[in-house]
């Protein structure tokens, strides 16, 4: 049993680091290839997360609309996916003749490229992260938001009625659900004491923040969990794509790997908002612990962190799936009005609540 | 503000309905209810009142209900029956009317039912079958009375 505990990602990771080290004399040439290995190993686990991602979306889908699903390719349909991405490698990137082709082709990587950056300071299990910097929560949240540039971007060079409406409103959606994601994430940020990424983990050993912060952390896990799946432009909140009022949106005019960049971007970005929920409230890689029962918390800590990371992540993904297959979609003016009178207001005061609470010492 | 703080509670509420709603569904994988056709071609059953095409029902002399009014064929908005007709003598010398042949298009046919219900003698239902797919059109056209058939006993 020892033994299995031993080998852990963070083990792997500095056993790579130390040969590296062993190996290679130039302490330059190391970082650039520990950079390059954190790259790949980012992108292998991403593909296949996607993959089973757009999966496991297929068959939640199914089942909460009282169908089967894919069950046609592979066992129980798991290859769907793979025939799906092997279909859209072999068509045609068509590139619209009156578009900006610079900006069209553009697009898809900013979109692609500012989700895998969010992944950069998220801690995968314990001491496994690829960049634990000191502000990862603005990070994150900054980022995140440069990702509207992507879309407008896609919806401005398609030179498409329907993919500029689709961009206008995702870029009014994201403007205004960003607050109340920053403030949800403040109201944690207050409590940890720290930006970064490790410190708020490390802030929920005795107690995850959704326990330990009684009422004004679940408000604003709600808010984050609501105002996140606008950001990501989700049902109800799909307004940007809303494939019956704008055939897709911002992504009309593409096909092939570029439509797929896209996908790939939607669901990376699933995952991101969820693995930032999991962080920030329900403890990241942290084991859940019960109070002084020793037993079960011994038990609990011979889990592995990464199983307890991926499992909470997986629990809000299938949240996030829940809401769009259960939801109808928001009119524009219903979405501006959620921000705006109720979610916004709703924050503020969750976040003095909160700040209160974090001076008094309230919390436990 | 009691307003808001109302509209905040009962949307909620709502919202969690929802979602217990499809939770239920997610978890109780016996309310599928998707039939995965060609696998279940044996066991497959369609309900009562599917209407898959027009048959007339023959006993087991060979024999069927048709007097050969032709009520369903003037009833048939897109002329999808049609009846010939011919003289058969009776036994006591008299001459009565009856079918030769019940030619049924199916190709025509929309399923409207509007034949069975005109018909006065109950000698026309509607089937079950559903897999009339054929490679030439002419085998759409169907004759349902079936050879050497004769009207049953007693149908006027």
């Amino acid at each position: 049993m020892k033994l299995i505990l031993d080998i852990s990602f963070s083990s792997f990771a500095t056993g790579i680091h130390e040969w590296l080290v062993g190996a290679i004399h130039s302490e330059g040439l190391v970082k650039v290839i520990e950079m390059v290995i954190a790259g790949l190993a980012l992108l292998v686990f991403l593909v296949p997360l996607c993959f089973f991602l757009g999966y496991m979306e297929r068959k939640v889908a199914a089942f909460m609309q009282v169908r089967l699903g894919p069950n046609r390719v592979g066992p129980k349909g798991s290859l769907q996916i793979v025939a799906d991405t092997v279909k859209l490698l072999f068509k045609e990137g068509l590139t619209p003749n009156a578009s900006d082709k610079f900006l069209f082709n553009l697009a898809p990587v900013i979109v692609v490229v500012t989700s895998m950056l969010v992944m950069a300071p998220i801690a995968f299990a314990k001491n496994f992260q690829i960049w634990d910097i000191s502000i990862g929560v603005l990070y994150v949240s900054s980022i995140s938001s440069i990702a509207v540039i992507g879309i407008l971007m896609a919806g401005w060079s398609s030179n498409n009625k329907y993919s500029l409406l689709g961009a206008m409103r995702s870029g009014a959606q994201i403007v205004s659900y960003e607050l109340s994601v920053g403030l949800s994430l403040i109201s944690i940020v207050i409590l940890a004491g720290s930006l970064r990424m490790s410190d708020i983990v490390m802030s929920q050993e005795n107690g995850w923040w959704i326990f330990k912060g009684h009422i004004p952390v679940l408000i604003s896990f709600v808010i984050f969990l609501i105002a996140s799946t606008a950001e990501i432009n989700r049902a109800p909140f799909d307004l940007a794509e809303a494939e019956q009022e704008l055939t897709a949106g911002f992504h009309t005019e593409y096909s092939g790997m570029k439509f797929a960049m896209f996908l790939l971007a939607e669901y990376i970005n699933l995952f991101v908002v969820s693995a930032i929920a999991a962080t920030l409230f329900l403890g990241g890689w942290m084991p859940f612990h019960i109070g002084h029962w020793h037993t079960f918390n011994f038990v609990m800590d011979y889990i592995p962190s990464s199983i307890w990371f991926l499992g909470k992540t997986f629990a809000i993904i299938f949240i996030i799936m829940q809401f769009r297959w259960t939801f109808p979609r928001l009119r524009v003016d219903q979405l501006l009005t959620l921000e705006w009178k109720y979610l916004l207001p709703i924050s503020m005061v969750n976040v003095i609540l909160v700040t209160v609470m974090a001076i008094m010492g309230w919390h436990f | 503000m009691k307003e808001y703080f109302g509209t905040i509670f009962r949307s909620v509420r709502s919202l969690l309905k929802g979602m217990k709603l499809t939770g239920y569904y997610f978890t109780h994988p016996k309310e599928i209810q998707t039939e995965e056709y060609p696998d279940n071609r044996a066991t497959l059953t369609m309900f009562d009142r599917f209407k898959g095409e027009v048959t007339m029902p023959h006993d087991e002399n060979n024999e069927h209900r048709c007097t050969g009014c032709q009520a369903c064929e003037i009833a048939c908005p897109n002329g999808t029956i049609k009846i010939i007709t011919k003289q058969e003598l009776q036994p006591d010398g008299k001459k009565k009317k009856a079918i030769d042949t019940f030619v049924y298009h199916l190709e025509l046919c929309t399923m409207c039912n509007l034949c069975v219900v005109a018909c006065p003698s109950d000698a026309i239902v509607m089937g079950q079958s559903f897999e009339h797919s054929v490679y030439d059109k002419k085998q759409l056209k169907k004759v349902l009375n079936l050879p050497g058939s004769k009207i049953m006993e007693g149908v006027e």
